[in-house]
């Protein structure tokens, strides 16, 4: 009997494990996934939640429930992987031998990372939306909240869901005119990007909105420290920013299973070839989404579509052929911008998001680069397809390769 | 793209003014595209930029924490060598790439 483990039982890891199981023999492959976490998050919706959009019913499932017949799913934490041996140790002493290895286990915020975060204002005046735990504290303070200085801080690059800050800010702009609070509240867009975003297009179109809405951004802040005490966040090159309400998004880090493998770099993600998606040191290693560093978005569309590769590229492997598929970097964000209204950027590892229409050139009913209804309505369906189709791996119209058709220059 | 003449060479730059050519560097080249940001070049300079360049050539994406966690230099110390914007002054220097963050 031959066997692919795959570590982690997220968006990436859960898509392999339905995909896999569909084709490979029984009798001849197992199938085992491990995860520490028995809760599957919808990620995306933790946005939602500071502004009670969303409640916890909308973002957690059982993972149990999305892993098919036939896999083993082993709740537990990993200890380590030696790759020269084939072999994960869980930390509860069991061992796993594997013929194939993928590895899913992600990014993850680490505040502990930036001096004077965990501090006395964490969760009082100091909130992450990229937990559950974070974003369920910051509805509660917000449910109070007066005004004041609202400050959003991006803390290092790369951190998952690019957009997610963005979205954070318009969101806020809109529960505040809504609760007739919008004179009392300051919002500053403190990032370590030199704009809005990063490309030149969608860093204007998103930095007029920005603009527009009386969010000032503060840029080339690169987070040295927070001084909880004067309730003020310092960049290395000594500035300054004051705050009542604290948004930030922490250092990311890959899984620290990682470091104690060896296995990464100082952010523990693991070295892939960005094409074959495969580790660039052990043939039987495969790397899907956050987990790696390919110089892409951490997001769950570049899990989805670089799933598609991977899985071509690992039936390659197990057969002895050449790995010939080749993943582009696709990434596909729906933008919220507050107000019902969203914006939608389509990109890869070549093409800066453009604007146009998506999926269909001409027609979309998406628009690309644009602040509309329709794309609103993309971003508040996406969840249903996220449950019931993408995680058992069902097809999408989606093509996981990026087209230009659609776009204009 | 532009030419443009340091230290008596042409080479050719970006809109921004980074080499599109990391091997037309020179030291000499280096000194003068330091001036313009303001900057005279000492050795624990040219020490951050051989590594960054190193590291950078060999396809390794650099950040101003990993360069922090180096042990080249520290992030604060970074900062006091390339001021405001260490990352892309030090690459600009170095005959690099401007640093893209890939999002």
């Amino acid at each position: 009997m031959k066997k692919i483990v795959i570590l982690g039982a997220g968006t990436g890891g859960t898509i392999m494990a339905n995909e896999l199981r569909k084709v490979l023999e029984r009798d001849e492959w197992s199938i085992t996934v491990v995860d520490k976490d028995p809760n599957h998050y919808y990620q995306p919706g933790f946005l939602f939640i500071p502004f009670g959009i969303y409640t916890k019913h909308d973002v957690v499932k059982p993972k149990a429930s999305f892993i098919p017949a036939g896999v083993k799913f082993i709740i537990n934490g990993i200890d380590r992987v030696e790759p020269d041996k084939n072999t994960v140790y869980l930390t509860n002493g069991q061992i796993l031998e594997y013929d194939f290895l993928i590895v899913a286990t992600g990014t993850h915020i680490n505040p502990a990372e930036t001096p004077g975060l965990l501090g006395r204002e964490w969760r009082k005046s100091i909130f992450d939306f990229y937990t559950h735990e974070g974003a369920v504290a910051l509805q509660n303070f917000l449910k109070t909240w007066e005004g004041g200085d609202m400050v959003i801080n991006i803390a290092e690059l790369p951190f998952k869901c690019p957009v997610a800050p963005l979205e954070f800010a318009f969101l806020a702009d809109e529960f505040f005119v809504k609760k007739g609070i919008r004179d009392k509240v300051n919002i500053y867009y403190a990032t370590p990007l030199s704009g809005a975003f990063t490309k030149p297009k969608s860093s204007k179109m998103l930095g007029e909105l920005l603009q527009g809405k009386n969010i000032h951004i503060i840029p080339d802040f690169y987070l040295e420290r927070v001084d909880d005490e004067n309730k003020k966040i310092i960049s290395y090159d000594g500035r300054e920013v004051k705050f009542d309400l604290l948004t930030i998004i922490p250092v990311n880090m890959g899984a620290d299973w990682v470091a104690r493998s060896g296995m990464g770099d100082d952010m523990n993600y693991i070295a892939t070839d960005k094409y074959t998606l495969r580790s660039e040191k052990w043939e039987n290693v495969f790397v899907l989404g956050d987990a790696s560093n390919i110089p892409t978005s951490k997001a769950g569309s570049v899990v989805h579509f670089a799933s598609d590769v991977l899985f071509e590229n690992l039936m390659a492997a197990i057969e002895g052929r050449p790995l010939i598929a080749k993943f582009d970097g696709h990434s596909n964000c729906y933008i919220e911008t507050g107000f019902g209204k969203g914006s939608l950027i389509d990109f890869n590892y070549e093409t800066e998001p453009l604007p146009g229409t998506y999926p269909l050139p001409g027609i979309g009913p998406f628009g690309l680069l644009k602040n509309t209804r329709i794309n609103h309505y993309g971003k508040v369906m996406f969840r249903w397809i996220y449950w019931h189709l993408l995680l058992k791996g069902k097809e999408l119209p989606l093509e996981s390769q990026m087209t230009m058709a659609g776009k204009e220059l | 793209m532009a030419e443009k003449v340091y230290a008596g060479k042409a080479v050719s730059v970006t809109d921004d003014g980074y080499l599109t050519d990391p091997n037309q560097w020179t030291k000499e080249i280096a000194i003068e595209i330091a001036k313009e940001e303001g900057i005279e070049l000492t050795d624990k300079h040219f020490a951050v930029i051989e590594f960054i360049r190193e590291k950078t050539l060999k396809g390794e994406v650099l950040t101003i924490r990993t360069i922090g966690k180096s042990g080249m230099v520290d992030t604060k110390g970074f900062y006091e060598l390339f001021p405001g914007a260490p990352l892309k002054k030090a690459s600009r220097i170095a005959g690099i790439a401007k640093p893209s963050s890939c999002v």
